[in-house]
């Protein structure tokens, strides 16, 4: 159990910079998600914590101090790979026991760890199996468990669901969420995937290109984006953008409008906001409503539908041409070319300065 | 097999597109095979006035036939040991027992190979034809110091060249040079290297050791000819098994090495928990290989040696060669080549079972 400590850290490649100076602080016992579209630099990242990768330059400090230039076995971490890297020709016991073994760990002692933390992780009934036996899910519990054996000061995690089907993933990313709770130790998790990072994080941490866009509690980063990117990378469907301009700005409030949006005052958070110029308004697909097209305060067409029972993703292009998306909460028949008008709260709404739209969310 | 599947209703098609490859197969490899060991029953030769005959194993019994006497040595009137001028205890001669003795029929015709023994008495080990004795193990000694040190090397050179760093395909190349350079072309330069006047090696030994170092025949000396050759066989022959090697590590996923590091693997761990496992297939390979390619040594005891001196470099293939063309006795050489087959059949099998999967 130990804080992580990140200060200034980059990386360089010859001269190809790919983290570009994060700073991060990690509590103890606390678990920490890095996410990130895929080139953001968040598994060198996470090899950097775990001595896989050397630190250009900056300071890493694992519970007070600074280990950059310690070998991985000495920084007390544990990893547990995308691709399992368990070794194929051990039983499980023989990977769970590995770094006792070489430590030359009393039998005695790591017989007791070994059946520790195969009662943790349910999986008494493998040890004597070799990897080839075992399904993926159950191999992830084999590299888990050597990870638990080795009592570490922080876990780390790169990317541990990416390589299980859809219905696995979900049972283990709840084991992974047992698992914290039960060892309460540090962890440090990677993943590409918003949903394992909004259910399993106490902190997110979102990287774009080598540089952090925002650090926060998942409901933080959700209902109080801190810039396009991170409001367009969280949530499914992802938030639509409309560019608008402001026409005045008094207080914390802001009008906008444009062609198919009604004047609406949206809380300005000291953006780079000026009043004549333009900005691009975030509204997220779920707190779209439909309306009658007099009434709503965005007017537009419906393209497509997708009714997916409990929800109606209507796919909608304004007078403006830019398309966004609504996701109603009921079973509602549209048909394409419809009218329709859309309404919102402003409180639920962002104003975001005006900036090029985030190619696309990974949805 | 379901009735009437592709294979079978376009039977005819199929046949027509085997039978060029199939019987080329048959005409070079599985007739020679059969014709070897059907020949090494007869006494046919190479080009002779007589019929072929059958004569059943007579072939084997004068290639492996070997016997052996103990014989009491000389004493004089008084019971005491007959000494030369050399002091060398006196032995009847071993002539007397082998050549038209009635009483030993079993040995008629043997020679001596090698023999032990004290003043008093001396085992003769004795063998029908004395050169093949000689010739199988000299090609068993070759296999087991070359089999593992040409593997042993070319895994070291593997692990070596398996560095990310600049400028490491030259050394890739260097050691893969003498892989495809003619085994005679390498041969007849070695024995410029071996020479045993102006040799490179006898200068270079003599230069690093500032002419300390006399100068030696190495070819020409039955007690460094066949050592010799196998460092010239397995230098010549270690790239390629580095190659193979190469090819085993490269297939070791990386992240096995990065576990192995987190857990605090030191170099020598690591390759004794990652790497020697993950190129236990490889080794199985290389080990069949070598030892096959080192029981057919030939071409460079041909260029090199001719199998002398003093029959010190015989080899089995060469001797196959040898009786076959050299002698024409065809009948002898194929069953020189059954033997072989045999013996490394034999050895196959073993290795196959001694690095078999367990469980």
């Amino acid at each position: 159990m130990a804080t992580v400590k990140l200060k200034n850290v980059r990386k360089s490649f010859g001269s190809v910079d790919v983290i570009k100076g994060v700073d991060i602080d990690i509590e103890d016992g606390e678990f920490v998600v890095f996410v990130g579209p895929s080139g953001c630099g968040k598994s060198t990242l996470l090899r950097m914590i775990a001595g896989l990768e050397d630190i250009t330059s900056g300071t890493l400090e694992i519970d007070g101090v600074v280990v950059n230039d310690k070998q991985p076995k000495d920084r007390g971490i544990a990893m547990v790979f995308q691709s399992y890297a368990i070794f194929p020709h051990m039983t499980v016991r023989e990977n769970v026991a590995f770094g006792l073994t070489i430590n030359k760990t009393p039998k005695a002692e790591l017989d007791a760890k070994v059946a520790e933390a195969a009662r943790v992780l349910q999986m008494e009934h493998l040890l004597d199996r070799r990897p080839s036996q075992l399904s993926g899910g159950q191999r992830q519990r084999v590299a888990i468990g050597r990870a638990i054996v080795r009592d570490p000061k922080v876990f780390l995690f790169d990317e541990p669901l990416s390589n299980l089907d859809a219905a696995l993933r979900m049972d283990m990313r709840m084991e992974i969420g047992r698992l914290h709770q039960t060892l309460s130790a540090s962890m440090i998790y990677v993943t590409h995937d918003q949903v394992e990072a909004m259910t399993l994080a106490d902190k997110i941490v979102v990287l774009k290109d080598g540089l952090v866009m925002q650090i926060g509690s998942p409901m933080e980063l959700y209902h109080n984006p801190a810039n396009l990117f991170v409001a367009g990378f969280l949530g499914a469907p992802s938030m639509n953008f409309i560019p608008v301009d402001v026409t005045d700005k008094s207080g914390d409030l802001a009008t906008v409008r444009n062609v198919s949006l009604e004047p609406i005052s949206v809380a300005h958070k000291d953006r780079d906001i000026a009043v004549g110029g333009k900005a691009i308004l975030g509204v997220r697909p779920q707190y779209l409503r439909p309306v009658p097209p007099a009434e709503g305060m965005l007017h537009g067409k419906v393209v497509l539908t997708e009714r997916l029972g409990s929800e109606t993703v209507v796919d909608v292009t304004l007078a403006d041409q830019t398309r966004i998306i609504a996701a109603i909460s009921e079973d509602r028949v549209m048909q394409p070319g419809e009218e329709i008008g859309l309404v919102f709260d402003a409180a639920q709404a962002h104003l975001f300065a005006n900036e090029p739209l985030p190619e696309s969310a990974p949805h | 097999m379901a009735k009437g599947t592709k294979l079978t209703q376009s039977n005819r098609a199929g046949w027509a597109f085997a039978i060029p490859g199939f019987g080329l197969m048959v005409m070079f490899i599985i007739l020679p095979f059969v014709f070897a060991i059907a020949l090494s029953f007869t006494n046919q030769r190479l080009i002779s006035p007589n019929p072929t005959q059958f004569v059943g194993l007579a072939n084997y019994q004068q290639l492996l036939g070997v016997g052996m006497i103990t014989l009491e040595s000389e004493r004089d009137d008084i019971g005491a040991i007959v000494f030369d001028d050399d002091g060398e205890a006196q032995f009847p001669r071993l002539r007397g027992y082998t050549r038209n003795n009635p009483d030993y029929p079993r040995i008629d015709g043997m020679r001596e190979w090698f023999s032990w023994g004290n003043d008093e008495s001396r085992t003769y080990v004795l063998a029908r034809d004395v050169v093949f004795m000689k010739a199988i193990v000299n090609t068993v000694l070759f296999v087991i110091v070359v089999a593992p040190v040409q593997a042993g090397l070319a895994l070291c050179l593997a692990l070596l060249i398996n560095q990310r760093l600049r400028g490491i395909n030259v050394y890739r190349a260097i050691y893969f040079m003498p892989v495809v350079v003619s085994i005679v072309v390498v041969s007849l330069l070695w024995r410029f290297i071996y020479d045993g006047n102006d040799g490179l090696l006898n200068n270079l030994l003599s230069g690093l050791t500032f002419g300390a170092f006399e100068g030696r025949d190495w070819l020409g000396n039955p007690a460094t000819a066949l050592p010799s050759i196998m460092a010239m066989s397995i230098w010549q022959a270690v790239g390629f098994h580095m190659v193979i090697w190469l090819s085993g590590l490269q297939t070791i996923s990386p992240t096995l090495y990065e576990a192995a590091d987190i857990e605090g693997a030191s170099k020598w761990q690591s390759f004794r928990y990652v790497t020697w496992p993950g190129l236990r297939n490889t080794a199985v390979l290389i080990l069949i290989v070598i030892t096959m390619q080192a029981f057919a040594l030939f071409a460079q005891i041909d260029v090199m040696t001719n199998g002398g001196p003093l029959d010190s470099t015989q080899t089995i293939v060469f001797q196959a060669v040898e009786r076959g063309y050299g002698k024409q006795d065809i009948s002898g050489g194929s069953a020189i080549s059954v033997i072989l087959f045999v013996i490394v059949l034999t050895i196959s099998l073993i290795q196959r079972y001694l690095t078999r999967e367990k469980n």
